[in-house]
């Protein structure tokens, strides 16, 4: 059984994020390859940034610090990638810390010219963080090449604040500073999609989940960990392990089934 | 309508994605190229040697090796 259960703060520790004060708001960054994530990060950040490695990993880890509305705010740009679940280093990297250390904000950054293809990662995001703003990046090229976006009903299919930016000339950067803002003091509450797997599997998953919520820590989403769990996916499990105290190397996490009705058992 | 494996498709032909029998892993990479049932895809070249071919896969070229196309399956209408 797991006991002393490491508290948020101590798993943001071991991704290398410190707060400097109680206040300090914690944001991720995440999105495809080449959809202006640095950009986005320098315009938010300007020089106030500092690289390293990701945990355990040969991943570099950029991380900065901003201002605004007298908060102050540690942004974290996570490995671009198209998928946070083909568990490459990367993908592997993005999804631990948004599962683990619970950002308090998430950007998703999405290209403009090919917003189909970007939004899913959108969804695989806010299938782990409902405390999402989605940027649509590279509006000046989408423009240009008369792509038309209707904002307004993209936020509302997908239930979380959607803003546009060119962030080589900063347009719109004042606006994502603003939602980060009210999603991370939860001013602003997000009411993302959710996905809805068929019956056998979403019984399943509330079994499993029930079992899983006394192993990982408070706040952890233990269905999406259950989702996952049921894919075959072993390397949550090592993240489970990494980011669980109790849960030691050389044994499976003891995922009790036997409450569970017969048919739903893996 | 016909259906066959994404691999025959033959080139500047459009189909849709119907079923995807890949399994695991390379089923999940699949479905990340965006390769879900209801997905037009139309085969754009197809290198010298045959293999790979490129696909025009909502709004991106992607190459897709034979062994990988094999494993999905595209009506065409
Ligand atoms: N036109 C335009 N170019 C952008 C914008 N954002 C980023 N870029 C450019 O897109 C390229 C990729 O940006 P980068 O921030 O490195 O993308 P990353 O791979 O997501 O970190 C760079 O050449 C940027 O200057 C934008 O909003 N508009
Ligand atoms: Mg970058």
């Amino acid at each position: 059984m797991l006991s002393d259960r490491l508290p948020t703060e101590g798993i943001r520790k071991k991704f290398n994020i410190t707060k400097k004060s109680s206040g300090q708001k914690v944001v991720a960054l995440a999105g495809n390859p080449n959809t202006g994530k640095s950009t986005i990060f320098n315009a938010l950040t300007g020089l106030r940034q500092h690289t390293g490695n990701w945990p355990g990993k040969t991943v570099i880890q950029t991380r900065g610090t901003f201002s605004y509305g007298g908060s102050s705010y540690i942004l974290v740009d996570l490995p671009g990638t198209y998928s946070l679940l083909a568990s490459s280093a990367d993908e592997q990297a993005a999804r631990d810390f948004l599962c683990f250390a619970q950002p308090d904000a998430t950007v998703a950054v999405a290209d403009a010219t090919c917003l189909e293809r970007n939004l899913n990662l959108v969804l695989q995001v806010m299938e782990i963080t409902s405390r999402v703003v989605v940027c649509v990046n590279l509006i000046d090229e989408a423009r240009r090449k008369k792509i038309s976006i209707d904002l307004e009903e993209l936020s509302a299919q997908l239930g979380v604040p959607v803003v546009a930016t060119a962030a080589r000339s900063g347009l719109g950067i004042a606006e994502l500073k603003e939602r980060i803002h009210q999603v991370a003091f939860g001013k602003l509450t997000t009411n993302p999609r959710r996905l809805v797997y068929d019956p056998e599997i979403e019984e399943a998953v509330s079994c499993l989940e029930h079992s899983l919520k006394a192993l990982i820590p408070p706040g952890v989403n233990s269905r999406w960990l259950s989702l996952r769990i049921l894919e075959g996916d072993r390397t949550v499990l090592d993240a489970m392990r990494e980011y669980s105290s109790k849960i030691s190397y050389g044994r499976e996490p003891a995922v009790e089934t036997g409450h569970c009705p017969a048919g739903s058992r893996a | 309508m016909q259906e066959m494996p994404l691999s025959k498709l033959p080139l500047k032909k459009r189909g849709v994605v119907t079923s995807l029998s890949a399994e695991g892993m390379a089923r999940r990479r699949l479905l990340d190229l965006g390769l879900v049932p209801g997905t037009a895809v139309e085969a754009v070249r197809r290198s010298p040697a045959g293999d790979p071919t490129a696909f025009s896969i909502r709004g991106a070229i992607i190459a897709l090796r034979k062994e990988d196309a094999d494993k999905i399956t595209v009506s065409l209408h």
